[in-house]
């Protein structure tokens, strides 16, 4: 049996193989973990200077942790009065030339949608953590969902395009926790981490990387000399925007309103359309550099799980299981939901006999697959949504009545 | 420098009404800075939304026009992340006190290094006159056709309990007065409020039949009285003009940096961090 990692996994990046490295790695580089830990080692690792929260189950220790970890590396902690605050004061330190991030769950997600779509609009640099729990509303604080999804997706108003990423086990938790810094360096954007309360909760092995080992990518600065024009909003040639921090040379205007290449509001048509092409181009047009997935027994699969986050953990064992029996069942476990890689699944799916979106909510990825794939009717849904962790048995029952076998 | 240094003049002319008080405010403000010499690379202004929040367009510092009622959050994640920059943040009563209400309460609590500057016409202004927080009960603004029926706040008393270390009112007339204020609240250590009645005639005045700006000016200057003044003693209905609060507390940013002294030396030393509080004190709680 092979356990494959795509090339465009975040994986690749680092050639690290979680399964065999004991050898030759610091003892003390090695951890045994919640995933918000890992989600806090990974933003450290990253490079975090600035954190804002605000208590809210189950994503708290990230704030716990970065409370102690921040001010021991010379960095910044804050508790803010609600979660709007802590988003709004996370944009305000990525402007002095900070890396920030700030984590929550349902609720307090729903609360950060407004100063997130300021972030889309100013082309903020920053990273937004929801531990995801049964929802809507207060719902299930300590137990796990994956309802969020199209939240994160279209949680604020108005056209515009978002990066989200996710992650199945702690060593992935960490990687792409470091991948959210980079993207959002990279487009200037929010990035959000869809983790849920199983991998945020869950304990298991993790293994630090060494300095180096992942690539960081940092802040861009203009430049451009004092004394110089600077337009803040003037992409480049290659559609990247040069930062020049609050407090250096260049003077200049952020605003969430629509604005011209100085920052200035502007309601000039070509200005507004211009604006929203490039916050929504930036990121579409890039969908395949952003696309992480990873493959697992999916050689030769005719019938193929898509599934993300604790759910992926419960497809690839189901899939290991069917394999041993020789059954032709794999994985696609994606590690990026938004952009959707429509592209990506709509080719690993072109063979498959059946594709069965594994989910913990009523569908949210499922439709996604249904609308890029050759042939939707293939498509079926394995979910629950009691706020229990799916099982392989409950993917198994659905897989043996789509085999024609019977419950 | 001369005002116009100041200024970003591509954006002009200014979006505010014929009469509009915030235009002397910002006026004041900047005659302020020029006055105390601060280097303008050194300033951040962050603003909510409103016609307020619009002035930090037209100053030529660094400029954060942020959502209604967010400005105090965006600019404690500045100043907090970089806090040798001074931090001014003009705000509307609705963006203030409404919306932002909370995010007020705390800032001053905390007792940042920020000056806000409540630039109080008592209406929402540019959504076209509705009542906000401040407009206090009886008056007409178009969603009370049939006059308020709220208390407003009161923007010096809140401050103080609220724990700002500088609280002062002034008003649009007394351009001087006003000057002489916000230069003092500008080099406060920790968080100032400064209020300042201002004038909206196309909304506010015309609704509730106090004139012309002129005349509303002329109210401003009638219903006001200097703190300890022989006018304010005999009448005390009057509104008291002046500095109420200037106290030496400890500030939020300088706080932090002694943890972040803390953290850094436990960390180094490998040692557990001290307590934070004595164990005989935890242990008198603990009884009681």
């Amino acid at each position: 049996m092979t356990d494959n990692i795509n090339s465009n996994s975040v994986n690749d990046n680092n050639g690290i193989n979680p399964n065999n490295i004991n050898n030759g790695i610091k003892t003390n580089n090695i951890k045994f973990i919640q995933g918000n830990e890992a989600c806090v080692e990974g933003a450290l690792y990253a490079g975090i200077d600035f954190f804002a929260g605000y208590p809210i189950t189950p994503s708290t220790e990230i704030a716990e942790l970065l409370s102690k970890r921040l001010p021991e590396k010379g960095g910044k902690f804050i508790q803010m009065e609600d979660e709007i605050a802590s988003m709004c004061a996370i944009i305000g330190a990525s402007l002095t030339g900070h890396k920030v991030m700030t984590a929550t769950s349902g609720p307090g997600f729903s609360l950060k949608q407004e100063a997130l779509g300021y972030a889309c609009m100013a082309e903020i640099p920053c990273v937004i953590v929801d531990v995801q729990r049964g929802g809507p509303s207060t719902g299930n604080p300590t137990h796990v969902s994956q309802g969020d999804i199209n939240q994160a997706r279209w949680g604020t108003h108005g056209d515009h395009a978002i990066i989200a990423l996710t992650a199945s086990n702690h060593q992935d938790v960490f990687e792409v926790t470091v991948d959210a810094f980079n993207l959002a360096e990279t487009y200037r954007t929010p990035v959000i981490l869809l983790f849920d309360e199983v991998v945020g909760h869950m304990r298991e092995k993790l293994v630090i990387p060494e300095k180096g080992d992942l690539p960081i990518v940092h802040r861009l600065r203009t430049s451009v000399r004092k004394g110089v024009d600077y337009h803040p909003y003037l992409p480049r040639e290659d559609g990247r925007l040069p930062m020049s921090d609050f407090g250096a040379e260049h003077r200049y205007n952020v605003t969430g309103l629509f604005h011209d290449m100085w920052g200035f509001p502007s309601n000039n048509p070509q200005v507004v359309r211009e604006l929203l092409h490039h916050l929504v181009d930036k990121i579409e047009n890039n969908v395949h550099t952003i696309t992480r997935y990873k493959e697992h027994y999916l050689e030769g699969a005719e019938y193929i799980l898509i599934s993300y986050g604790s759910s992926a953990r419960s497809a690839i064992h189901m899939a290991k299981n069917r394999r041993e029996r020789g059954e032709k069942v794999g994985v696609l476990e994606l590690q990026s939901i938004w952009p959707f890689p429509e592209a990506m699944v709509r080719e690993k799916c072109a063979n498959a006999k059946a594709v069965i979106v594994v989910e913990m909510n009523m569908g949210q990825v499922m439709k996604e697959v249904k609308a890029c794939v050759d042939n939707p009717s293939k498509v079926f849904l394995a979910n629950r949504i009691d706020n229990k962790l799916i099982t392989p048995t409950n993917i198994k029952t659905l897989l043996r009545m789509i085999q024609g076998r019977g419950v | 420098m001369a005002i116009k240094d100041y200024i970003r003049q591509r954006y002009f002319p200014q979006m505010w009404c014929p009469g509009c008080g915030h235009g002397i405010i910002l006026n004041s403000l900047l005659r302020a800075v020029d006055e105390l010499g601060l280097d303008k690379n050194g300033i951040v202004m962050t603003s909510g939304i409103g016609c307020s929040a619009r002035i930090s367009g037209y100053v030529d510092f660094h400029s954060l026009h942020t959502l209604h009622g967010r400005a105090l959050a965006f600019a404690t994640g500045v100043k907090l992340s970089k806090p040798e920059l001074k931090l001014l943040v003009p705000m509307g009563d609705g963006d203030a006190l409404a919306i932002g209400g909370n995010h007020f309460i705390h800032a001053a609590r905390r007792n940042i290094d920020i000056t806000a500057i409540v630039m109080n016409n008592r209406i929402y202004g540019m959504t076209g006159g509705q009542y906000s927080p401040l407009s206090g009960p009886g008056k007409k603004a178009t969603t009370a056709p049939y006059t308020t029926i709220d208390n407003e706040f009161d923007v010096v008393n809140l401050s103080i309990a609220a724990g700002a270390s500088f609280v002062a009112r002034s008003t649009a007339y007394h351009v001087l007065e006003c000057i002489d204020i916000l230069k003092k609240a500008i080099q406060h250590k920790g968080f100032s409020v400064v209020e300042i009645l201002s004038q909206c005639p196309t909304h506010y005045g015309r609704k509730n039949k106090e004139g012309d700006a002129a005349q509303m000016l002329e109210f401003q200057k009638n219903t006001t009285a200097k703190l300890g003044s022989k006018a304010l003693e005999n009448d005390p209905t009057l509104i008291p003009r002046g500095i109420f609060v200037d106290i030496d507390a400890p500030e939020y940013c300088e706080e932090y940096d002694k943890i972040v002294h803390r953290a850094m030396k436990a960390s180094q030393n490998g040692k557990p961090e001290e307590p934070l509080v004595n164990p005989l004190i935890q242990q008198s709680c603990v009884t009681q």
